[in-house]
């Protein structure tokens, strides 16, 4: 059959990548699939000082780079395209891709998960416009300018202060009164001169004709609202929202069990459901989302994944 | 495709005559990289058509904020030296791009 995989796998991040290591040295056909840049979440991340290992040049695009190597190395193969649809009830699944059709025995679902949005006026228009959610992207822009980071937890304060290399001043915007960030990055972030704070306030609003100019924050205890303008020699500032992250499931949600916050459920396999289907990395409901656990998700499911077509397609 | 900077960006943009897409992309921007292949392959599958480009950011940050870009990836659309279109951000994709094209050539 053409285009016939042992093994497909939706999205390129570490548990995918992973994933594709172990099936493609198990001699499986392994495919791993993406749909823009190899690496997810983490490809965007500037310092990655927590995944074992990973102690010199411990960049994000790094760590991926290698991680690509170490899978192709093996003979996996990778393709960019964006699935549109997938029919994983029968015996051999079919993804259906925007370029291409592709088969397969097993499909492991490495998608992820996204920033999520703050859900005000002004965000979506302004994106690209001094609204990012990709700080090692865009950073550049706002040398010498002012920063607002919203969110409190560690992906905000550490974006944050890899913004206080570019910027003049990054103030931290968060709902509550105090950081829930790890404590070894909250003292960082209290000793750095660039860093000021804004508590129990939330984004009503970011406004800007063509580009951020004025940003709208309520204080959540007073009810008092808070207009900050842009610097007139300035014209304009950075907005970056860490306010979280949604699961990429929407293309199986309808048939897969999501728990509430639409993150896929398996079992500790990385089963799903659905037999010859596995849920691997920051798409799966779980206690920790981090390069580590994703990996480790990956090489599970790709173990049973050889398991499973062993005794269902052998003999 | 023709690399851009300070110095010749009046001349390859706003001077010139017909469509000119800008990809504007930074060293730091992975997103940025892995569209570049997909802008290449429309270079060429347009070429003698719209004149393609591209700048990099990091020693041109001014020059691109002047022309309202702020963030990346981000690709904009000249014709006759007058931006008409752009798509940033997750709309920055091979398909979106060559729709935004198609409407003008």
């Amino acid at each position: 059959m053409e285009n016939l995989y042992d093994v497909v796998i939706i999205g390129a991040g570490p548990a995918g990548l992973a994933a594709g290591l172990y099936s493609a040295r198990a001699k499986m056909k392994t495919l791993i699939l993406e749909k823009d840049k190899a690496g997810g979440q983490i490809v965007t991340t500037n310092e990655v000082a927590n995944y074992p290992g990973s102690i010199d040049d411990a960049t994000g695009p790094s760590l991926v780079a290698r991680m690509v190597e170490q899978a192709e190395s093996f003979g996996a193969e990778r393709k960019k395209d964006e699935i549109v649809k997938v029919e994983l009830q029968d015996k051999i699944k079919v993804i259906t891709g925007e370029k291409d059709v592709y088969k397969a025995k097993v499909v492991i679902i490495a998608t992820g998960a996204s920033p999520r949005y703050l859900g005000v006026p002004g965000e979506r228009e302004l994106t690209g416009k001094g609204v990012s959610y990709c700080a090692t992207c865009d950073a550049d822009f706002f040398t010498d300018l002012e920063v607002y980071v919203i969110g409190g937890g560690d992906t905000a304060v550490e974006e944050a202060m890899y913004l206080t290399k570019f910027a003049r001043k990054v103030t931290v915007v968060h709902r509550r009164d105090e950081l829930r960030a790890a404590k070894s990055i909250r003292e960082k972030a209290f000793k750095n001169e660039k860093m000021a704070f804004i508590w129990d306030s939330v984004v009503e609003e970011i406004k800007g004709d063509g580009i951020v100019e004025k940003l709208v924050l309520k204080n959540k205890k007073t009810g008092e609202i808070t207009e900050i303008d842009a610097p007139e020699e300035d014209g304009t500032f950075g907005i970056f929202p860490f306010v979280g992250y949604v699961p990429k499931s929407e293309l199986f949600k309808d048939f897969l069990e999501t728990d509430k916050g639409g993150y896929l459920t398996t079992d500790p396999d990385m089963k799903t459901a659905l037999p010859g289907v596995f849920a691997a990395g920051d798409i799966r409901h779980k206690s920790l989302r981090q390069v580590v656990t994703a990996v480790a998700d990956g090489a599970i499911a790709a173990v049973q994944a050889e398991k499973y077509i062993e005794n269902t397609f052998e003999n | 495709m023709v690399i851009l900077e300070k110095n010749n960006f009046e001349e390859e943009v706003l001077n010139s005559k017909g469509l000119v897409i800008v990809d504007f992309w930074s060293d730091g921007c992975e997103p940025c990289k892995a569209l570049m292949p997909d802008v290449e392959a429309l270079a060429e599958k347009y070429e003698g058509k719209v004149k393609f480009c591209k700048l990099n950011i990091t020693k041109a940050r001014r020059l691109a904020i002047s022309q309202r870009v702020m963030g990346l990836p981000t690709i904009l659309l000249y014709k006759d030296g007058e931006k008409i279109e752009e798509v940033t951000k997750d709309e920055a994709k091979a398909a979106n791009i060559e729709a935004m094209i198609e409407k003008h050539v």
